[in-house]
């Protein structure tokens, strides 16, 4: 789950990072406000989850309260890579000398957080990494005993921040680690942390993605979610407890297993088709999650075709075929469906299949599966 | 000859007395896996399974009784990375945990702790292990298999028993099938199980099956291309993900732009590894 400028920014100064004085605005009248009450000049920042906001004009300055107001509402307005603006932030311009990049993350491979740093701040860290991987340095924290001291001078060092600054620094990369540890996060970077023309240093912009699997005990993170980081559908399939990525093909796939669902979508577009949608209903296939399931993937309008993949294994094909008639007396289907059922009593599966008198196509192998499931959004196929 | 499990292993099931444990611990026992020790805390001194197994508080308590060398882990998330170190403190060398949503930070930690005490983890978010004919640790479905000289890796469940199941209808029997987990923090890796697979003298051939999200599949291909002498055949599912997204599994994403089934595909050709376009054309790269 990614959060906010704002957000992350917030959390972070609670670790003692020091922020820009700065505030959230939903209307021109209140960004207003908040521009009288800190003093020009501000920047206005759209507050959206998406990178690029400043090539996309999403952050603009502004020198007077009157012109917060009317920037304010000119980005309010704004889409930004799909998205719309809902929030700006409006912070206190800062006086920048120098910008760098810190952040957190966890390296896979190592199974450890790394903290990185690049004195080429304000840019994305993939580019940089791309582009000049040397500018980055890397330390790797031991999670039994922390970011240590020596770490954040190795750092400072290897980006070549004045030794001025580095007690400073010190204590920003601490609290941003404490930060990442405190929120069960995945990545938290300070982008760009800069240099002012007072000597200090300050977290500018903010980025924070946090573990869906450590949301259970951060019940006040977990409210924080963005409506716009997901569709309506992924919400729906979120609280109902699936697994579900809206994309916009035309084949809807309803499949047992987030492996066996990635590969589903790669064979439609192997055959020439395009999947709808990623969809794990998970084990057991209970009739009630098949139909929630297939509500969803309907009501995508896109949808020319659904295409079941089912493999039984300790979840009995007999018992999924079930859940898929039931669930069809529930949600009217409306456009042809595919049905694969394999493994575990396939034979009873697909004979309740044809026994329901649904109108399904049938098909024993993936391939053949996505082939007619290709044929039947395109009209070629029926039953 | 298998890798990780056989007809030697004496399991432990932590959980046993859960819906989930004492289910798959019935389907382990009918197929012939000598389980001989549950634990729930706070239910030592029952029996479960059919007064089959005897249930312990503690898994220092089963192993003591017992002489479990392997256990299996079907606890809750918020309570499984506890019950991993609590069975390597006991003792046990070989820990398989199929338990989804485990937080990554305390993974982290766990895999700190286990490579400091020399103890092997599977999983955590995994199907387990299933060596045909020997012993089944986890919930793969059984009938699937059939012994044979095929090594089978994979991140993925229901993935892995789908080429499986075709391997098997083709007459290609299976040493052993390792589902190493969906997870960004995992205890094994393919490169491990890709040594396992080299070492074992009934091993012939080798499927691997990745998906999407970091960058295990290029290492296990620089391994092979280094060290492996048995052939290797390749699957990655993921092709047609989004970047940004999760599909499913916690490690299932393209971040950064990396991570990409393309990168990874282009790796293991790059090694001369031949990669499937869809899982069903799997035996047939097989030689």
């Amino acid at each position: 789950m990614k959060l906010h400028e704002y957000q992350s920014k917030r959390l972070f100064a609670a670790h003692g990072v020091p922020i820009p004085r700065g505030d959230v605005a939903t209307t021109p009248e209140e960004a207003r406000r908040i521009a009288e009450e800190l003093g020009t000049p501000v920047v206005v920042k759209s507050q959206v989850l998406v990178g690029g906001r400043g090539k996309a004009g999403g952050i603009r300055l502004a020198h007077t309260p009157a012109e917060a107001e009317r920037v304010a509402g000119e980005v309010l307005g704004m889409e930004i890579k799909g998205l719309p603006v809902r929030k700006v932030l409006l912070d206190e311009a800062a006086d920048i000398r120098q910008e760098i990049y810190l952040g957190v993350v966890v390296d896979r491979a190592a199974c450890r957080p790394v903290m990185m740093a690049s004195s080429e701040g304000g840019v994305e860290i993939e580019e940089v990494a791309r582009i000049n991987p040397e500018a980055i340095k890397k330390v790797t924290i031991d999670p039994f005993l922390g970011l240590r001291g020596y770490q954040t001078v190795t750092l400072a060092k290897g980006i070549g921040l004045a030794g001025e600054y580095r007690r400073a620094f010190d204590r920003i990369a601490r609290g941003l680690y404490q930060a990442f540890l405190a929120c069960d996060a995945s990545l938290a970077e300070i982008n760009p942390l800069v240099v002012t023309g007072e000597g200090s240093l300050l977290a500018v912009d903010g980025k924070m993605v946090l573990d869906d699997n450590g949301l259970f005990r951060h019940p006040d993170l977990a409210q924080m979610r963005d409506v716009d980081e997901e569709t309506p559908a992924e919400r729906e399939a979120r609280e109902a407890g699936l697994s579900y990525v809206q994309l916009d093909g035309e084949i809807g796939c309803m499949v047992n297993g987030a492996g066996l669902a990635m590969a589903t979508m790669d064979i439609i577009k192997h055959f020439g088709g395009a999947p709808a949608n990623f969809l794990d209903i998970g084990g057991g296939a209970k009739a009630e999650r098949v139909a929630t399931a297939l509500r969803l993937i309907l009501a995508d309008p896109n949808v020319k075709a659904v295409l079941f993949n089912i493999f039984g294994g300790i979840t009995r094909c007999d018992e999924v075929a079930k859940g898929i008639v039931t669930a069809f007396e529930e949600v009217e289907p409306t456009v042809p469906m595919v049905a694969r059922l394999v493994g575990t009593n396939e034979a009873e599966g697909r004979a309740i299949l044809e026994d329901s008198g649904y109108r399904l196509i049938t098909a024993t192998t993936l391939a053949e599966a996505a082939q007619k499931a290709v044929a039947a959004a395109g009209g070629e196929l029926t039953v | 000859m298998a890798i990780l499990v056989d007809k030697n292993t004496r399991l432990l099931v932590q959980g046993i007395t859960g819906r989930e444990g004492e289910f798959h611990s019935r389907q382990m026992i009918a197929y012939g896996t000598q389980i001989v020790a549950g634990v729930t805390p706070g239910k030592g001194g029952q029996w479960a399974c059919d007064g089959k197994v005897p249930v312990f508080d503690t898994v220092a308590e089963a192993v003591t009784a017992t002489e479990a060398n392997t256990s299996v882990i079907y606890v809750p998330a918020r309570f499984a990375a506890d019950a991993i170190l609590e069975a390597a403190d006991a003792g046990i060398p070989l820990i398989v945990c199929i338990t989804e949503g485990i937080p990554t930070l305390d993974m982290i930690r766990v895999r700190a702790y286990l490579d400091q005490k020399g103890v092997r983890l599977v999983g955590p978010n995994c199907p387990g292990l299933l060596s045909p004919g020997e012993a089944k640790v986890g919930i793969m479905p059984g009938h699937i298999a059939t012994p044979g000289p095929i090594g089978v890796v994979s991140r993925s469940g229901t993935l892995t028993y789908e080429v499986v199941y075709a391997l098997t209808l083709r007459g290609l029997g299976q040493t052993t099938c390792v589902g190493i987990g969906g997870d960004p923090i995992i205890g094994t890796t393919f490169v491990d199980v890709l040594e396992m697979f080299e070492n074992d003298p009934l091993t012939e051939q080798v499927v691997l099956i990745g998906e999407i999200g970091g960058s295990d599949e290029e290492r296990a291909a620089r391994f092979i291309a280094e060290r492996m002498t048995k052939p290797v055949v390749a699957f990655v599912a993921g092709r047609t993900a989004p970047p940004g997204k999760r599909m499913g599994h916690a490690g299932a994403i393209i971040e950064g732009g990396t991570g990409t089934a393309a990168e990874k595909i282009a790796a293991f050709e790059a090694v001369g590894v031949p990669v499937a376009e869809h899982p069903e054309q799997i035996p047939d790269l097989i030689a």
